[in-house]
Parts: structure tokens; sequence; C-alpha cells
């Protein structure tokens, strides 16, 4: 259609040359019709103007304030300090951190996803662990510092149970809880009903055909994970992984809450630099941000090639 | 023999009696692993002297921090605010982007979604900056950070809508009405808001848990929001901490529950439970 148009107006020496009102009827129509386009990209004007000073200027911030010192001047000084002692220990400890977490979660939120998927797919029991799902994937921060304190923390419940049982005492058995250990316990709730999320829709995507397929060929448990199930499921289980890495890697607040002092781990030690204002180590902060938007980065492109894999079983 | 065997699981393949107790070894485990913390919050914040019982903890949520009240107040507003703010920002957006310019679905989608991998942490180092120079503009008062909570929530907020977008044919029903003569206020308030409800609710529940349970950014720019008085207040009285904690728990899971109860049918309820993903205020 609009080929044609062009075809025409190609033919007829073309409207644009001369747009005033007495032109061609049909560049009028063409002027129109861009005009409407141009009115129609108009529209989501706000919304990009919005983001760009709520999301992107900031984001600009960090990543120009990396390459700069803390006179403003182009510099590497403060990405190489990022690379050096304490700030590369945190970052590895926070990788460490995250991957430990992202494997506990992805283990055992696929199990409880695989039990969920097990029963019956509209039964109340299902409906309510997905909505425990999504609130306790949902619920971090302060509260989830405060519930494993409440659990196992010196005067927690755990603890007690323990020391009224065996003797033991609330230093022994509660000290834990303020290591990277159990900062990763702690991050590894969020995860499971997280994993359980994402990792579902894969599973109610297995079709009963292919197990009973399997079955009538003789293969067995084992022959049906193996060959069947765990092929076609690998690519979104990596992903869902991917994507609690990136989860627990960018956590804040219940780290923040639990370990009022120390920094660990690279978002605690950002919380340190600009915490106050007379810092004027701001530039590393930034430095330190951008590290992690580099490592984010590099995740989720691998999450997106994965995610093609993924899709090539999806039914539907 | 075949009688018996014949009930298959839903995901397919014979249900048998390993199954059946490995299905339930792996609730009872993990399900305690998640539930065991929030009973400890209950017995932590119902705790009397030895093992004894009392609810002071629970009455005193009140009375104990005068601050409390307030930052309660800031939050619910705040919520709110983002809430309007998503409701005339992102929704009319998403909805002209699919009648009038179908090429910018993949930036808005993009765009939207982005919020889930820049992590809080590192948007809060550059957003001081960005406050101080738009003070003049939008003033210094706590509730600015609604700016900075719209953006948090786009992508939830926009799932939640997609979601039902895709469910209903707009082209067609704004095309009828633009037919029968209706404006384009007429058919964004009148034609489309109504189709799309449910999205608009989920996404609005979702964006008041989200912004009830902030505390990165809040906390780093000095504001006294729910979360930070609540982290204050666990350093002198933990009891009361811990009840309010529990508090805000239970009212994020019973306005999750209603919204996916009262939206009915398994695609609906996924549509609450999916946005979900990437819990972004940990």
């Amino acid at each position: 259609m609009t080929l044609s148009q062009d075809a025409s107006l190609a033919e007829t020496g073309g409207g644009s040359a001369a747009p005033g009102l007495g032109a061609h009827p049909a560049a009028r129509r063409r002027l129109r019709k861009r005009a409407k386009g141009a009115l129609n990209y108009l529209g989501t004007m706000p919304f990009l103007v919005y983001v760009g000073v709520f999301l992107f200027w900031p984001t600009y911030l960090v990543v120009s304030g990396a390459f700069q010192n803390n006179h403003g001047h182009a510099s590497l000084a403060n990405i190489r300090q990022v690379g050096t002692g304490n700030h590369l220990h945190a970052l590895w400890e926070t990788i460490q951190l995250s991957l430990g977490t992202a494997i506990a979660g992805a283990i055992l939120g696929g199990l409880l996803a695989w039990a969920i998927a097990e029963g019956n797919p509209n039964g109340v029991f299902r409906r309510m662990l997905l909505s425990m799902s999504g609130v306790l994937a949902q619920f971090g921060g302060v509260m989830l510092a405060f519930a494993f304190l409440a659990t196992y923390g010196y005067t927690g419940l755990v603890t007690k149970l323990l020391q009224t049982a065996f003797k033991l005492s609330p230093f022994s058995t509660a000290n834990w809880i303020y290591t990277l250990f159990g900062l990763g316990v702690v991050y590894t709730f969020f995860q499971i009903p997280l994993m359980v999320l994402i990792f579902l829709p894969s599973l109610d995507g297995l079709q009963p055909q292919w197990r009973e397929a399997s079955d009538n060929l003789g293969g067995g448990l084992w022959a049906y994970w193996r060959h069947v199930a765990g092929p076609i499921l690998a690519p979104s289980f990596v992903g869902a992984w991917l994507l609690l890495f990136v989860n627990s890697f960018s956590a804040y607040a219940t780290a923040a809450s639990l370990l009022s002092q120390g920094s660990p781990i690279t978002p605690l030690e950002i919380r340190q630099y600009i915490e106050s204002e007379l810092s004027v180590n701001t530039g590393l902060a930034k430095s330190l941000a951008f590290t992690m938007v580099v490592v984010v980065i590099i995740v989720m492109t691998l999450y997106a090639l994965v995610q093609r894999r993924a899709a090539k079983w999806k039914v539907k | 023999m075949e009688g018996q065997m014949r009930k298959y699981a839903p995901s397919g393949g014979r249900r048998t009696w390993g199954r059946i107790l490995f299905r339930w070894v792996v609730l009872i485990c993990v399900g305690g692993y998640l539930l065991l913390p929030l009973l400890s919050m209950a017995e932590f914040s119902t705790r009397g002297a030895g093992w004894s019982r009392n609810f002071d903890a629970w009455k005193h949520i009140w009375t104990t921090d005068p601050l409390l009240p307030g930052a309660i107040e800031l939050s619910l507003e705040l919520a709110a605010l983002t809430v309007v703010g998503m409701l005339f920002l992102l929704a009319p957006t998403m909805v002209w982007v699919q009648l009038r310019a179908p090429k910018m679905r993949r930036i808005v989608e993009f765009i939207s979604l982005l919020p889930l991998t820049i992590p809080a942490i590192v948007i809060v180092v550059g957003l001081a900056p960005v406050y101080r120079h738009l003070s003049p503009l939008i003033g210094q008062s706590p509730l600015v950070l609604a700016f900075i909570y719209l953006v948090l929530v786009l992508p939830y907020a926009f799932r939640s809508i997609d979601a039902s977008l895709r469910s209903i044919d707009v082209e067609t029903l704004a095309e009828a009405a633009r037919g029968l003569g209706a404006s384009w206020p007429q058919v964004f308030f009148r034609i489309v808001v109504p189709n799309i409800r449910q999205g608009l609710l989920s996404a609005a529940v979702l964006s008041i848990a989200l912004v009830l349970g902030e505390f990165t950014i809040s906390s780093l720019l000095a504001y006294d929001t729910l979360q930070v008085e609540v982290n204050q207040l666990g350093l002198t009285n933990a009891a009361v901490s811990v009840a309010v904690a529990l508090a805000a728990l239970v009212f994020g899971f019973v306005l999750l529950f209603i919204v996916s109860s009262v939206g009915g049918g398994r695609r609906r309820r996924k549509q609450v439970a999916l946005p979900a993903e990437g819990g972004s205020n940990q």
C-alpha cells in the first residue's frame, strides 16, 4: 500500500518539493501521516523523559563518576582502587555469596517447585504455596533479618531450644549468623520462593505425554530425567539460577540490617562510602557501583543467551 | 495391578509410593525452612518471662516509639503517590504504545524491566546528586522518594499491566469505540481501563508491597520510612520491632492473597505471582 503510494509519488515528481497548500493530494496525505507518526512517538515522551531523569541520569552519573577523580577530572584512579586489597576481596566474597545462595536456592526451590507441580494444578494447596512464594520472594530487608535473629540469634527460638536441650551457650550456637555463611543462609530464604516463581512455569510445561512416551519405550525414572526432562529443563534451570545470582548480588537491605558494622560485601562497602556526607570517597562508591553494574551486565547477557535456548521447548 | 497403577501425576508418570514420599519430604523440609523464621517471629514477639506468653509488644506498637506512626504514615503516603504515578504515567504510556506506536513497544518493555537488573544500591549512588539538582523544582520533602519508587516498581507494574493488555484485543475495542464517536480520553478511561482493571489492581498491590518494604534508598538518603524506623527500633526494642515486621508481612500477604483470589482463574493468579520475580527490595 505505502509502497505503491511512494511509487506514484516518485512518478509525479514527489510532493515534498512543494509542500504548500496547493500540493499534490498524495503528498499532503503523506505529510499528515508523517505528522501523525511524530505525534504517536510524542505520546511516549513523558514516560521517556521521566525514566531519563530518574533512571538513566543517576546511572550515567555512576558510570561517568567511576572514571573521575574526586575533583571531577577524568581518571582511572578509583577504578584501579577497586582492583586492590579489601575492595577486590569484598567483590569476590559477594560473588561467592551470590554463587552459593543461587545454587542452594535453585536446588531447594527447584525441588519445591517440583513438589508443587506434582499436586493438583487447581488446588487450594498450590494456590496458597504460590501466594506464599510471591510474598516471601519480596520479603527481604529488615524484616527478614529480624526473622532470622528471632530464630537463630542469641535469644532466638532455635538457639534457646538448643540451649535448653543440650546446655549449649548462646555464643557457641548463634555466632554463625553474623558470618558470610550465615548471610548465605538468610539470603537462601528469599532465593527459594523466587526460584519457585521462575521455575514452576517450566515444570508445568513438561508434557505428560513425554513421560508416557519414555515409559512406553521402557525408560525408567533415571532414563526419563537423564534423557528427556533434564535436557529440556536445563536451559530454564540455568536461566533461573542466573536470575537468582543477580538477585543475591544486588541485595542490600538484609545484609545492612544484619551487619550494622563492617563491610564484607560490596553493597555494604558502598554504604560505607556514601553514608557520611563528608566522605571524600564518593568517587570510590561510584567505582564500586560501576563494578557491580559490569558484573550484572555480564550475567544478564548470559541469561539472554540461555533464554533463547529455553524458548525452544516452550509449548504453545 | 493395572488398576492400582492407573493414577498418573499431573507432570506425567505413575504416582508411586516413593514419589509421594519424596514429595512430602521436600515439602516438609523446604517448607519448614521457610516457615520456621516466621513462627519464630510470632514466638519472639509474644515472649514473656521464661517460656510464658504475653502480648505486651503487640500492645505497645503505637506507643513505644514516637517516630513510628509518622514513619508508617510517610510510607503509606509514598505508596499512594507511587500508585498514582504508576496509573498516570505507565498505564497510559503502555496503552498509547499498544494503540498508536507499536514500534515503541520493545523499547518501553526493555526500559520498564531495566530496574530489575540495575541494583538499587547502584541507583542510590547516582541519585543524591540528581535530587540535589532537582530540589528547586520538586522540593526536599521526604515525599520526593515517590519519584524513584515509581522507577523501582516499573518492572512489576509493567508485567501485570502487560499481561492484562495481552488478554484483551485493545486495538479492536479502541477502533470500535472510535468508530462510534468516542474521543481518545474516553477510549482510555471508559473502554481500556475497565478491561485491564485486574492488571492495574495487581500492579497497584505489588507497588504498595514494594514501597512498604523499601529500605535501601530511603535509609541511604536518610529519610525516615517504615523500614528505616523499624530497623532503628530493632536496636532498642527488639520485641516490638519484630511485632511490627510480622504485622507488615501479614499485611502484605493478605493484600496479595486477596488480589489473587479476587482475580479467580489460574491465569490471573499467575499474573499476580509472577511479577514478584527478582524481588528488588532485599
